[in-house]
């Protein structure tokens, strides 16, 4: 997908998300608004914090699940997905990354908290920041959402 | 006077964001003054691809429903 086009970037929409969960359902929410702006032409900057940064290691999208109140319907609900030929958390992930439009962001006392280090973490992850840096970034927000 | 589409993208049995993802990617590798036809039977998309093509400064050239179906004519301009 073509990120880059003849629009400046100081032009474009922007898009900040804060992820703070990290079930599936949640992280299908953030992703299908991400992926929808970075095909709309946004610039989408993500914020990951507490489950969220849990959920950003090696192989944690691919793990995540529903959370406890529904977890009975996990099984059914993965089901049905691949039923719909529904992409995937990662092949969203694939398609905001490729379209050059993508920032992920690290919260680094969540990293602390968790025990978990830089390599740990997925290499689409841009920046280790705080809270500082993205309220800066969302400051020229159009669009700011916390899931 | 009934215009040709130069593409035609089949989203039936697709739902958000696949008609509007897939629909982007089209986009991408036209010429700018071909017509793509977008075929869809997710109800969110009538407004979404309508959108998608606002946002990025193409033309809707028509939007006709088919019972379930709508399907777009859409001309890249840029």
């Amino acid at each position: 997908m073509q990120g880059r086009s003849e629009e400046a970037m100081s032009e474009r929409k922007k898009l900040a998300l804060i992820v703070h969960s990290g079930t599936m359902d949640r992280l299908y929410c953030a992703f299908i608004l991400g992926s929808t702006a970075t095909a709309m032409g946004m610039e989408v900057h993500v914020y990951f914090t507490f489950w969220g940064l849990a959920a950003l290691v090696k192989g944690g999208f691919e793990k995540a699940g529903l959370p406890a109140t529904y977890k009975h319907m996990e099984a059914q609900m993965k089901k049905k997905l691949a039923e719909m030929k529904y992409p995937s958390l990662v092949e969203m992930l694939r398609r905001m990354k490729t379209s050059g439009l993508l920032k992920i962001y690290a919260c680094s006392p969540s990293m602390e908290m968790f025990g978990i280090k830089r390599e740990d973490l997925i290499p689409e992850v841009d920046q280790i920041a705080g809270a500082t840096a993205f309220l800066d970034v969302a400051s020229d927000a159009q669009v700011t959402l916390l899931v | 006077m009934k215009v040709k589409p130069d593409r035609t993208l089949d989203c039936l049995g697709l739902f958000c964001p696949e008609p509007v993802y897939r629909t982007r990617l089209e986009l991408d590798i036209m010429r700018v003054g071909d017509i793509l036809e977008v075929t869809a039977d997710d109800p969110a998309a009538e407004m979404d691809i309508q959108s998608l093509v606002k946002r990025l400064g193409q033309e809707v050239i028509s939007v006709t429903k088919k019972g379930n179906k709508v399907v777009f004519l859409i001309r890249k301009v840029k």
